[in-house]
């Protein structure tokens, strides 16, 4: 049924993570998990000094891999050591960054090696209460991550006096229920204290106030699922994967879009974005020519087809006007709209922004707006240039980052390929009939009453009497929930 | 408080329990009293908060932040169209298209017989497997088109979309 696997294969070089699954599917089984040395290193760090964990862990050098690439050992150093509260790990596998689909893969195929590395981390910094907050869309990566739980606590690595050390740790999978904002990790805490999950002022930090205003470690699924590996092979070993100092180990890439073989892939740091695409990825479909990446989720700033040569590590991608973000990279062919994607990408953070902070909330339905009338074929002179300055007003104007995550892709679309944009408002322009975004955006521009009648036409519509045959709602409010996209 | 509601409540007491701080279970109170009624109706507020000691309004805030939470009744089968950049790069327009004329139901509505509800969500993280569509909560990968009429013939067939007890908490 599926045309290419459901995970890519394991490429060249030196993995961390896949390593462990010794040419299996995966590691679900507890007992299949410890006979490839799985909860060995929770063992030594039971036995060992947690400022020696910490340490290893600096030593390693290892940067978050949830987007921002906080170094991980610098984060559990600033876990108070003398806090007269309980302190807490929580675990963000809230994977929502579009486009990101690593942290899926790592639960499904290892779910034991991230409970091993939240336990670590628990030992660590003198936790005895552990969160795995996953999002409420990942529903069978849930239940098997729950059951690896329940596998963990029948062995004994969960629960009360773990290995006779005297040492209580319980370990909660929470369920989300949807909202991409709940990756930040303020609204992540805001949710799991029980609340709507809205960012809130840093700082203080989650180091120091957090969960329950007690100290709070909180990581990404692949960093955490990590440290297990870090400790079993030595940190000065691992510190010499990738790039010394600054980009140190591998990262697992999400590779997808016009791609041949999507999926998961883990390489060096540092890698070249074109080996990924290229020799990993298999290249382009259809002998097309590639028009730009997007490379580390829908919020970062695009990089154009002749960046392709980028390294993929954080100094490069900065140097080339991007980041890393969650490693996630989609490949666009010569065939896309970057006005169609700049709708689509800004349609999502208009409908994820949690409504906190002016700018985002306000700025964000404005630029759909205006985007939706530009590629409608009503735009107006300026339109292009007044997108532009809403979205610079919207940048590092809110609280947390989801405004932003809006405004340096969207500026970088409209800086980098500018006649994209303002080719909509030539007299008789019409969009290429093989946009791969045609439909979807033809889609948008039904739901906006402010398009221009009789604009352009579109590939692939849906007639209207198609669409207007008899229906209703089943609460019997007609048109109630009409709006499509769950506005 | 009726004995179906008081049920209710027991379940998510025990679920609470888990936590240091009973509130931090209102996600997972949430989720067993929309699998209990499909749906969130009044009584459902009404039961989280009598469990957590919270109020029913409390209850319907947090519940109205989620996406995954429904404020109003859903048909028996949620189809769900991932729209975000990789799918719709990969067709979900197209099969979200082909689900509306098969549904005979815009985006956003249930069917008039009450069996489906469809509607598009963003990012599912199915996207090294686009299109993906998720269907009762589970995902069906590398989704096409023609695929569209043999599902909706398979869950017609099928009693129950979700049933009570299988999303434990």
């Amino acid at each position: 049924m599926s045309p290419v696997p459901k995970y890519a294969p394991q490429g060249a070089g030196e993995q961390v993570l896949w390593s462990m699954l010794g040419g299996a599917e995966h590691l679900q089984d507890i007992a299949a998990y410890e006979q490839a040395g799985g909860y060995a290193q929770l063992r030594a760090a039971i036995a060992a000094e947690p400022a020696a964990l910490i340490d290893a862990i600096k030593t390693g050098g290892i940067r978050g891999r949830g987007g921002a690439g906080f170094p991980a050992g610098l984060k559990l150093g600033f876990i108070p050591k003398d806090s007269p509260k309980p302190k807490y790990v929580v675990c963000n596998a809230d994977e929502s960054e579009p486009c990101t689909f690593k942290d899926r893969e790592i639960i499904e195929r290892l779910p034991h090696l991230l409970i091993e590395g939240c336990l670590i981390a628990a030992r660590a910094i003198g936790a005895n209460h552990a969160f795995i907050y996953i999002r409420g869309e990942y529903f069978e990566p849930f239940e098997i991550l729950r059951a690896a739980a329940e596998q963990a606590r029948a062995k004994g690595w969960l629960g009360t006096n773990v290995e006779g050390s005297g040492w209580d740790i319980e370990l909660i999978v929470h369920r989300g229920a949807g909202a991409y904002i709940c990756g930040e990790e303020t609204a992540l805490l805001s949710s799991l204290n029980g609340e709507r999950g809205q960012p809130t002022v840093k700082p203080p930090f989650p180091a120091v106030s957090g969960l329950y205003e007690a100290p709070t470690l909180v990581n990404n699924v692949e960093t955490l699922a990590t440290l297990p590996r870090i400790l079993d092979m030595g940190a000065e070993r691992f510190a010499q994967i990738g790039i010394e100092k600054s980009s140190v180990g591998t990262r697992v890439f999400s590779l997808s879009g016009h791609i041949t073989r999507p999926g998961n892939y883990e390489l060096d740091l540092g890698t070249p974005l074109r080996s990924l695409v290229e020799d990993h990825g298999g290249g382009i479909p259809g002998g097309r020519a590639l028009k730009a990446i997007i490379p580390g989720g829908s919020s970062m700033p695009i990089l154009a087809a002749e960046q392709v040569d980028t390294g993929l590590d954080f100094d490069s991608m900065t140097k080339a006007g991007t980041m890393l973000g969650s490693g996630s990279v989609v490949v666009l062919d010569e065939r896309v709209c970057m006005a169609q994607l700049a709708l689509r990408v800004a349609e999502f953070y208009k409908h994820e922004s949690c409504g906190k902070c002016t700018p985002c909330r306000e700025g964000t339905r404005w630029v759909v707006d205006m985007l939706t009338r530009l590629v409608s074929g009503g735009g107006k002179p300026g339109d292009v240039d007044m997108i532009y300055n809403v979205n610079a007003r919207v940048l590092g104007n809110c609280l947390c980052p989801l405004g932003d995550a809006m405004a340096m892709p969207l500026m970088s679309y409209i800086e980098q390929f500018r006649p994209d944009f303002d080719r909509y408002l030539e007299p008789g322009f019409t969009p290429p009939d093989d946009s791969p975004l045609a439909v979807i955006t033809e889609r948008a521009v039904q739901h906006l009453e402010i398009a221009k009648p009789g604009g352009v036409t579109w590939a692939g519509k849906l007639s209207r009497s198609e669409l207007e045959t008899p229906m209703a709602n089943i609460s019997g409010a007609p048109g109630a929930g009409s709006e499509g996209a769950g506005d | 408080m009726s004995e179906g509601q008081q049920a209710l409540v027991e379940r998510i007491e025990t679920v609470a329990g888990r936590y240091p701080h009973r509130k931090s279970a209102i996600i997972p109170a949430l989720h067993l009293a929309q699998e209990h009624y499909g749906w969130l109706p009044p009584e459902a507020f009404e039961a989280v908060a009598e469990a957590l000691d919270t109020t029913p309004a409390f209850a319907q805030s947090v519940a109205s932040f989620y996406d995954m939470f429904h404020l109003q009744p859903t048909g028996k089968h949620l189809i769900e169209v991932c729209t975000n950049v990789a799918c719709a790069l990969n067709g979900a327009g197209q099969v979200l298209a082909e689900f509306e004329q098969q549904l005979e139901c815009h985006a956003g509505q249930s069917t008039t017989d009450g069996q489906f509800t469809l509607r598009t969500v963003e990012c599912l993280g199915g996207c090294g497997t686009a299109p993906t569509v998720a269907v009762n909560n589970r995902f069906r990968e590398f989704f096409e088109p023609s695929q569209v009429r043999p599902l909706i013939t398979e869950l017609k067939a099928t009693p129950v979309g979700f049933a009570e007890g299988e999303g434990k908490v």
